[in-house]
């Protein structure tokens, strides 16, 4: 079992699809002889070839509604982002095509295709590099909305969206660890079913629920909270934030009676009031504490020199949590 | 160093080979076999009849809004003419024409305006896409489809139909532009009715023909007389021609003109001149094309009648078929979204059910 950072595990996740099926087809800009801003793509286009591995013009639009053609033609294809600043410059064919095309069609014309971008900030980028609007493709009809927060689960989950699975993907990427820890991944190709959330660390008197980048400092807080306070803390990978586990996240609360959902993305109409909601609606009787979320704010996403106060880290979420416990 | 020409090596040329009266020019006239000739009038016929018996419809509360098509009934036959059964096509929300040449039935084609998703059901047996109500976003879609031909080879090629309008949308220079760049096997009809809703085609752009689009981007382009079906039908024919060759997409600007409201919901009055519809109407595209086959006596007034009084039957069957059909099982609102239904939603389609059942006993 090799040991990948995210970014080579999302590469290889490229490489097996293409090499599984020649349904598969890449397309983006700067994917093919520069292998991508981020590297995802490299040595991609050596082994398979710009028919298989196309650099695009620059045209989000097309990018995306070219996309849409291949997948109604009954190719697999895989677009990307460059940054997921821009995919707004594409929305309107996710809005128009992308997530409507089966139900226009009454079935006939799905739509497989997985559009991949990095999202996420904590990388000293540019304005519009730094972004987490996931709570948008959530809320639109069609969509999926998947987001790893490892290598291991990157990897699998890239493969089950790509492979197996019909329906369109929003997949983002938590590029602030494309490159900050490696995990073993297995030879074997591995899947995970999408829309499925993982309990990654039991306890028993709190819930910590979130996905993506977020999930280190939530862990590193569950940690601290159960060596420092000997608080018992269940932590919830939602892996996928469209659909939502529902059963997952209110097994657990109906277990601890306490919650704290973490997120960078903003705070009104985040993934986080959604899965509030679904506590309220599914564990209120259970619940000893209100819930907290621990999210961005709901600011236009600060320039790189301030923008540590808007990320998360495990002191906000500690701070969140002992809120909570002492109710 | 003088300044000199840059040669482009495109041209944008025009082509017309009836003339007003309907007189063609022989050496330019694609000498199609007569049975198409017939086949070719009867649909542009019945395009301008449904028209009429949908704006009728309309009148009554029975259909939706739509856009009806009257005069641009040679821009949709001509074109769809030299598609074959495997090629795609996407059209407008104004394309019923070629659509009910590729086989969608009358029927399908009312539930679709009277607001059933069963009106979308594409007809087997062809590669047709959905129409796409917002404007100039499905022709990115049909590079892609032309991309994914040559992926996997072969010598389909797809035509995609949308208006002067559209030709300013983002969407439709990114899409020539790939189109361009992949040689892609698109034919880029820009049915030319010069109009946007209320926007004459002066105000909509800068250029005189948007045949120069095409050129802007690399393709050949061609300025057709779009209420000239044989001139439609040979300038596709020679896109087709040329897709089919691997060569790459072709821009075909159809210059015809919109005679009726833009859609049943507005009054063209109070943007155009009747003396400008009237001038249009001189150059009808069935009335044009009548004279033809007249001339070449595949047709007389009899013939036309005949014809005429079959469409009105079979419009008169559709119609019927299309009342009874207009019952839709309400959970099927719910039933397209994904291959299988997430949990979320199925829980979501029993509260509907629900609340539906219960409105239902109360008499709601
Ligand atoms: C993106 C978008 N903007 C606006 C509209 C509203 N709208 C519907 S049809 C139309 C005019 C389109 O004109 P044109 O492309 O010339 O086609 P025509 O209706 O003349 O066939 C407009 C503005 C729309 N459907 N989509
Ligand atoms: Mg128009």
């Amino acid at each position: 079992m090799p040991e990948l950072t995210l970014v080579k595990a999302v590469n290889r996740a490229l490489d097996e699809a293409l090499s599984l099926d020649d349904a598969v087809v890449l397309l983006g800009q700067d994917i093919g002889q520069d292998e991508g801003v981020f590297r995802v793509t490299e040595g991609l286009l050596k082994k398979y070839g710009p028919n298989r591995v196309i650099d695009t013009p620059l045209a989000e639009a097309a990018i995306i509604g070219g996309a849409v053609g291949m997948a109604a033609y009954g190719l697999k294809p895989v677009p990307e982002m460059q940054f997921s600043g821009f995919f707004y410059q594409a929305y309107h064919q996710v809005e128009n095509h992308v997530s409507r095309m089966r139900n226009r069609t009454r079935g006939r014309i799905g739509m497989n295709m997985v559009i991949r971008m990095p999202y996420g900030g904590g990388i000293r980028a540019v304005e519009h590099h730094s972004e987490s609007r996931e709570a948008i493709y959530a809320h639109t009809p069609g969509l999926t909305m998947v987001i790893p927060s490892g290598p291991r689960n990157a990897r699998a989950l890239l493969l089950t969206s790509i492979l197996k699975y019909p329906d369109p993907v929003i997949f983002f990427e938590p590029k602030l660890i494309y490159r900050a820890f490696k995990e073993n991944v297995p030879d074997e190709p591995e899947f995970l079913p999408i829309g499925k959330a993982q309990v990654v660390r039991e306890g028993t008197q709190l819930t910590l629920i979130s996905y993506g980048a977020t999930m280190r400092p939530t862990l590193e807080a569950a940690r601290d909270l159960a060596e420092d306070d000997g608080v018992s803390v269940e932590v919830i990978d939602l892996l996928s934030v469209a659909p939502l586990d529902t059963e997952t996240i209110t097994a657990s609360v109906r277990k601890t009676g306490r919650a704290v959902v973490i997120h960078e993305g903003h705070r009104r109409c985040g993934i986080g009031s959604e899965v509030v909601a679904r506590i309220v609606e599914n564990a209120l009787d259970c619940l000893e504490a209100p819930i907290k979320r621990v999210t961005g704010y709901d600011i236009i996403f600060p320039y790189f020199s301030r923008e540590a106060p808007y990320l998360i880290n495990a002191e906000r979420v500690k701070h969140a949590a002992k809120e909570v416990l002492e109710y | 160093m003088p300044r000199k020409t840059f040669d482009i090596g495109l041209v944008v040329e025009e082509l017309s080979i009836l003339d007003e009266s309907g007189r063609a020019d022989a050496a330019l006239d694609p000498k199609l076999p007569e049975a198409t000739l017939l086949k070719m009038h009867r649909f542009m016929l019945l395009t301008r009849k449904l028209d009429e018996r949908m704006i009728m419809m309309q009148r009554q509360g029975q259909m939706g809004t739509f856009a009806p098509g009257r005069g641009q009934e040679a821009v949709q036959i001509g074109s769809i003419l030299p598609l074959r059964s495997e090629d795609w096509y996407s059209p407008s929300y104004r394309s019923f024409g070629a659509q009910l040449w590729r086989g969608w039935t009358i029927d399908q084609l009312l539930l679709l305006w009277a607001g059933y998703f069963e009106g979308f059901g594409l007809p087997e047996g062809v590669n047709d896409m959905p129409m796409s109500i917002v404007i100039g976003s499905h022709v990115p879609v049909a590079v892609g489809l032309g991309m994914s031909i040559n992926y996997r080879g072969g010598d389909q090629v797809v035509l995609v139909n949308f208006g002067d309008g559209a030709s300013s949308e983002g969407d439709v220079s990114e899409a020539l532009n790939f189109a361009a760049v992949y040689k892609a096997p698109v034919i880029f009809l820009c049915e030319n009715n010069g109009y946007a809703i209320s926007v004459p085609f002066q105000k909509q752009c800068g250029v005189r023909s948007l045949a120069q689009r095409g050129i802007g981007f690399g393709m050949p382009s061609l300025r057709v007389d779009g209420n000239d079906v044989l001139a439609m039908a040979a300038a596709t024919q020679e896109a087709v021609d040329r897709a089919r060759r691997h060569e790459g997409p072709t821009f075909i600007e159809a210059v015809t003109f919109r005679m009726e409201m833009h859609t049943t919901a507005d009054d063209p009055k109070v943007y155009r001149s009747d003396e400008e519809v009237r001038r249009w109407e001189k150059k009808d595209p069935i009335m044009r094309f009548e004279t033809y086959l007249k001339s070449r006596g595949l047709l007389n007034d009899a013939g036309i009648d005949r014809v005429a009084a079959e469409i009105e039957e079979e419009l008169r069957v559709a119609r019927d078929r299309f009342a009874a059909r207009a019952v839709q099982r309400p959970e099927e609102v719910f039933d397209f979204h994904y291959a299988v239904m997430p949990e979320e939603l199925a829980a979501q389609k029993r509260e509907y059910l629900a609340d539906l059942q219960q409105a239902l006993a109360e008499g709601k």
